[in-house]
C-alpha cells in the first residue's frame, strides 16, 4: 500500500447552530484520484475549504504530508504543496493568462520589492525567465498556448476553468483540490478536463481531491469515492462499492420506488 | 480578438526575454529614448517657465505613481497621500539640516522614512477596506498635518523649514536649468523602477490581491504583507516626490500639504487611468497643463473686446478650481478608465485605418 498524503481526522465545522461537518475522517492515498460526492449543501465545499485553510475547523486535525496543517494559513499551505481551484471562477480577471499562471509561481520566486525593480542587476530577470519556462510547460500541457496573452476575464467559461487548473498546477503541488472542475461544461469540454486530470495525476504524480456532480466522470476516473450527506460521511471506498450501497442510492441518486411514489402523488 | 496586441505584423518574438520588455516594440522604445534625449536639451531651447512646469510634472508624477500602485494596482484607497508627500519634504530638509547628511542621500532616505510612516498608518489597511480605509487614511492626513504645524524640531512649525539645494561634487543645482536634469533623472528612474516592480513578483502579487484576494491567498500570497507593502511603496514614492519638491523650492511650509492635495493626486490617477503606469504620467501632465491652458484661454479672451469683462478676469481663480472638478466629472462619465485607455483605443483605430475591423 502507498502511504496517504492527506489524513483528515474527526473534522467538525459549525457556523453558529448549523453543523456543516460532523466528525468526518478520511485519508487520501499518495497519487490517487479521490472524489467527494453528495447532494447540495452536504458540506463538500466546506470540507475542501477546511483542507485549503479558508475555514478553520472547530475540532479535528488535518495532516498533510506528515505535517499538522490544521492551524496554518492558506498561503502557508501553498508552500507545502497544496493547490486548488474554485467552484465559482476565481481568476485574476484583469491579468493576462500568463500573469495569472505566473502568480502560481509566487511562493517559488525569491525577489522582493527592492531587488525586483533592479531587474537587470539583481537577477530578477533571470529568475522571471526561468520560471516563465516552467509556466510554459504547464501551458503546453493544458493546451492553452493560443490564449496566453489574453486577458483572463475575457475568456470563455471552459477556458477559464482550464486556466485556473493551470494556475494551480504552476504551484508545483503535491496535492490539488478541484471544486467541481466540470460544472457547466459541455460534453467535449468535460472529456478534455477529465483527460487533463488523469494526465496530471499520472504524469506528474499529483494527488487529486475532487468534488464533482457528474457521476459518469466520478465513476470513470476516481480511485476512491467518498459520500457526504448533511455534513456526515456516509461511506467511502471503490467507486463500484459506493454505487452499490443502497443508502447512497437513496441519499444521492434517489430510489426508484421513491420516484414512483412522487409520481403517484402528483397524479 | 481578445488577444489583440499593438504589435505590428511581422514582429515576432523568439525568446521569453523579448516577450517581457517594458516597451512593446522597438519603435516605442526608440521614441522614448529620443524624447528623453530631446528633453535633455530642453534647458537650452525653451523658456525657463516651461522648465518649472516640467519639474512640477516630475515630482508630482513620482508621487502620483506611488498612489497608483496603491489605488490602481492593489485596490486600496488613500486620502492621505498629500500628507505623505509633505512628510517626505520635511523629512529630507530635517535630515539635511539636523544631521548634515548630503541632500543627495537625504532624498532616498526621506523616501524610506516616509515608507515607514506610511506603513504605520497603513496598518489598518491590512484589516479594513473601502470606505472605512478611506476614513482611516483621512485620519493619517489630519494627524500628519497637525504634526507638521506643531513639531518645531522637525518641520520648523508654522515658520516652515528651509531646504538646501542639491549639491553634487561642489556643483549646486539651484537653478531651474540645472534642477531640470535632476528632475528628469528622478522621473525616468522612478518610472523604470515602477515598471520593473509591476512586471516582477511583487507587482503581480499586488494585482492578484486587488482582483481576487481569496484566490491570491490560496496561491501563497500573504494578504496582510502585500496590503501593507503596497502602502509602504506608495509612501516611498510620495516621500521621494516630496523631497524633490522641498529641495527644488528651497523652502517647505506646512500649508501646502492639505487634503486638497491628496484629492488632486487621486484626480491625476483617475484621469490618467487606474492601474496604468503611462496613464499616471498622462494624468499628471494633464493636471499640470490644465490650469495653464485655462490661463492661456483667459489671456486670449482678454484680447477680445467682449471678453475683457472685469467679472470674468476676477473670477479666473474660481473658474480654474471649478474646471478641475468639471474635468474629473466629465472623465468619470465619458472615460472612466482614463486617458491610458483612450490612448489605446486611438492606437487601435489607426492600426486598422481605414478599415475598422
Amino acid at each position: 500500500m502507498t502511504a496517504s498524503i492527506l489524513n483528515i481526522e474527526q473534522i467538525s465545522l459549525a457556523f453558529g447552530g448549523v453543523k456543516a461537518l460532523t466528525d468526518v475522517s478520511f485519508s487520501v492515498k499518495q497519487g490517487s484520484v479521490f472524489s467527494i460526492i453528495g447532494p447540495n449543501g452536504a458540506g463538500k465545499t466546506s470540507m475542501l475549504n477546511c483542507i485549503s485553510g479558508r475555514y478553520r475547523p472547530n475540532s479535528g486535525k488535518i495532516i498533510f504530508d506528515g505535517k499538522d496543517v490544521t492551524h496554518l494559513r492558506p498561503n502557508d499551505r501553498a508552500d507545502l504543496g497544496m493547490g486548488r481551484t474554485f467552484q465559482n471562477l476565481a481568476l485574476f480577471a484583469h491579468m493576462s493568462v500568463l500573469d495569472n499562471i505566473m502568480v502560481g509561481r509566487h511562493h517559488l520566486l525569491k525577489n522582493n520589492w527592492l531587488t525586483g525593480p533592479l531587474y537587470w542587476a539583481s537577477g530578477a530577470q533571470k529568475e522571471e525567465l526561468a520560471h516563465r519556462r516552467k509556466v510554459e510547460e504547464v501551458i503546453d500541457f493544458l493546451e492553452i498556448s493560443h490564449i496566453r496573452k489574453s486577458i483572463a476575464g475575457t475568456l470563455s467559461y471552459g477556458l477559464r476553468k482550464r486556466v485556473e487548473l493551470a494556475r494551480a498546477m504552476a504551484l508545483n503541488p503535491k496535492l490539488i483540490l478541484l471544486d467541481e472542475p466540470m460544472a457547466g461544461m459541455n460534453l467535449e469540454e468535460k472529456e478534455d478536463m477529465a483527460r487533463y486530470i488523469l494526465d496530471l495525476n499520472e504524469e506528474f504524480g499529483i494527488t487529486v481531491v475532487m468534488i464533482e456532480h457528474d457521476m459518469g466522470v466520478v465513476m470513470d476516473i476516481s480511485h476512491e469515492v467518498m459520500v457526504l450527506d448533511f455534513g456526515k460521511k456516509l461511506i467511502s471506498g471503490l467507486p463500484e462499492e459506493v454505487m452499490a450501497d443502497p443508502y447512497v442510492k437513496r441519499a444521492y441518486l434517489g430510489l426508484e420506488e421513491e420516484a414512483d411514489v412522487k409520481l403517484e402523488e402528483v397524479s | 480578438m481578445s488577444s489583440l496586441t499593438m504589435r505590428p505584423c511581422g514582429d515576432f518574438r523568439t525568446s521569453y526575454k523579448q516577450d517581457n520588455t517594458i516597451f512593446e516594440t522597438k519603435t516605442i522604445k526608440n521614441i522614448a529614448i529620443i524624447t528623453i534625449a530631446l528633453l535633455c536639451s530642453a534647458p537650452y531651447l525653451v523658456d525657463a517657465y516651461y522648465l518649472t512646469l516640467f519639474i512640477q510634472i516630475s515630482y508630482l508624477g513620482i508621487a502620483a505613481l506611488g498612489l497608483n500602485i496603491l489605488v490602481g494596482y492593489t485596490g486600496q484607497i488613500s486620502l492621505g497621500h498629500g500628507a505623505f508627500f509633505g512628510f517626505g519634504a520635511f523629512a529630507s530638509a530635517w535630515m539635511n539640516i539636523s544631521f548634515g547628511i548630503p541632500v543627495v542621500f537625504c532624498i532616498p532616505l526621506a523616501g524610506f522614512l516616509t515608507m515607514g510612516v506610511g506603513m504605520v498608518f497603513g496598518l489598518p489597511a491590512s484589516r479594513i477596506k473601502g470606505l472605512y480605509l478611506a476614513i482611516a487614511t483621512l485620519a493619517a492626513q489630519f494627524i500628519l498635518e497637525d504634526f507638521f504645524a506643531r513639531a518645531d524640531w522637525f518641520s520648523g512649525g508654522s515658520a516652515g523649514s528651509s531646504a538646501d539645494p542639491i549639491n553634487l561634487f561642489g556643483f549646486a543645482f539651484d537653478t531651474d536649468e540645472s534642477f531640470f536634469y535632476i528632475a528628469l533623472f528622478a522621473l525616468v528612474f522612478m518610472y523604470i523602477w515602477g515598471c520593473n516592480l509591476m512586471r516582477s513578483r511583487e507587482g503581480r502579487a499586488f494585482i492578484a490581491v486587488r482582483d481576487h484576494y481569496l484566490s491570491a491567498e490560496i496561491m501563497g500570497i500573504k494578504l496582510n504583507k502585500y496590503r501593507l507593502l503596497s502602502f509602504g511603496v506608495s509612501s516611498f514614492y510620495a516621500g521621494i516626490g516630496g523631497a524633490l519638491y522641498a529641495h527644488y523650492l528651497g523652502y517647505v511650509s506646512a500649508e501646502g500639504f492639505t487634503l486638497f492635495m491628496s484629492i488632486q493626486f487621486l484626480a491625476m490617477i483617475i484621469i490618467g487611468g487606474l492601474g496604468s503606469i503611462k496613464g499616471t504620467l498622462m494624468g499628471v501632465v494633464f493636471m499640470v497643463f490644465l490650469p495653464e491652458a485655462l490661463e492661456g484661454g483667459v489671456g486670449l479672451m482678454k484680447m477680445t473686446e467682449w471678453g475683457n469683462i472685469p467679472m470674468v478676469v476676477d473670477g479666473l481663480a474660481y473658474i480654474k478650481e471649478m474646471a478641475i472638478g468639471l474635468v474629473i466629472i466629465l472623465f468619470l462619465i465619458f472615460e472612466p478608465e482614463g486617458m491610458a485607455h483612450r490612448w489605446g483605443q486611438i492606437k487601435n483605430y489607426w492600426k486598422f485605418y481605414p478599415f475598422s475591423y
